[in-house]
């Protein structure tokens, strides 16, 4: 029996976009980068740890402008993931499953997102909660 | 397609539960998606308490950061956070492998090294951390 090229589903170019396919992939792109921010917190932890030079170097790296970046897309992923984790959560429980809550959700999660980050940029560069 | 799994299916003088056998554990079957939901559960709870306490450090001196983190219930949650965070990295870049990785040695060799990574980013905060607060 000959395999026939079978017909493909579609893929994300023939969808409209909506806020709900942005959202999703971005929880997996800051999960990965979560994932590279938690190293972080290790090395760290490792540095305050060992004390001397390691720390110096560590506290110097963090406060570089690429350490600066590094700590801001962190802290951005980290509160989206953490917003995005509870609806994903919710979603476990049953909650929010008609199409108006979605997004209704979703953009509750994206202004969430930016307000927060703001507010804790706000405390960091206030000298300290 | 189906002719040829129906004609595997012929030769094959096995029940369906016997062929099934063998092929993953239905035991084991929710236990990512479980201890995933219990790490995030987790780790919802101590992310914004993570976020106050670093940023209540910043610029801080070091004798000051490990004066913070060796307190008894910083260290502790500290060291829970640790634990849920890389088991949790652990399980999601599990799932992102199996979804995009589709060359098997490839994919063997990259779910290892989450593995051997995230349990080795585990062990050095925990290390760490005990370090600091029993030894200052």
């Amino acid at each position: 029996m000959s395999t026939r090229e079978r017909p493909l589903s579609p893929h994300l170019q023939v969808y409209r976009w909506q806020i709900t396919m942005t959202m999703s992939i971005l929880h997996r792109v800051s999960g990965v980068v979560l994932t590279f921010g938690t190293f972080a917190l290790a090395w760290w932890l490792m540095a305050v740890a060992a004390g001397g030079e390691a720390y110096r170097d560590a506290a110097e790296c963090l406060a570089s402008p690429l350490g600066q970046v590094a700590l801001f897309g962190f802290s951005l992923a980290l509160v989206y993931h953490l917003l995005n984790g509870i609806r994903h959560l919710l979603w476990d429980a049953g909650w929010g499953f008609e199409i108006p809550e979605f997004y209704a959700s979703g953009w509750t999660v994206a202004i969430l997102t930016v307000v927060l980050t703001a507010l804790v940029w706000v405390a960091v560069l206030g000298g300290g909660a | 397609m189906s002719n040829v799994s129906a004609s595997k299916e012929r030769r094959d003088l096995r029940t369906p539960l016997a062929r099934a056998r063998g092929l993953g554990s239905g035991k084991a079957g929710t236990d990512h998606f479980w201890v995933q939901r219990v790490t995030a559960i987790a780790l919802a709870l101590l992310v914004p308490w993570l976020v106050g306490l670093l940023v209540s450090m910043v610029g801080a001196e070091l004798g000051a950061v490990r004066e913070v983190l060796a307190r008894p219930w910083n260290a502790v949650l500290l060291a829970g956070f640790a634990v849920a965070a890389f088991w949790h990295a652990k399980l999601g870049i599990q799932v992102i492998i199996e979804d995009y990785v589709h060359v098997r040695w490839a994919e063997v060799t990259l779910q290892i090294i989450n593995l051997l990574a995230c349990a080795l980013g585990a062990l050095a905060s925990l290390y760490a951390i005990g370090r600091i607060a029993l030894l200052g």
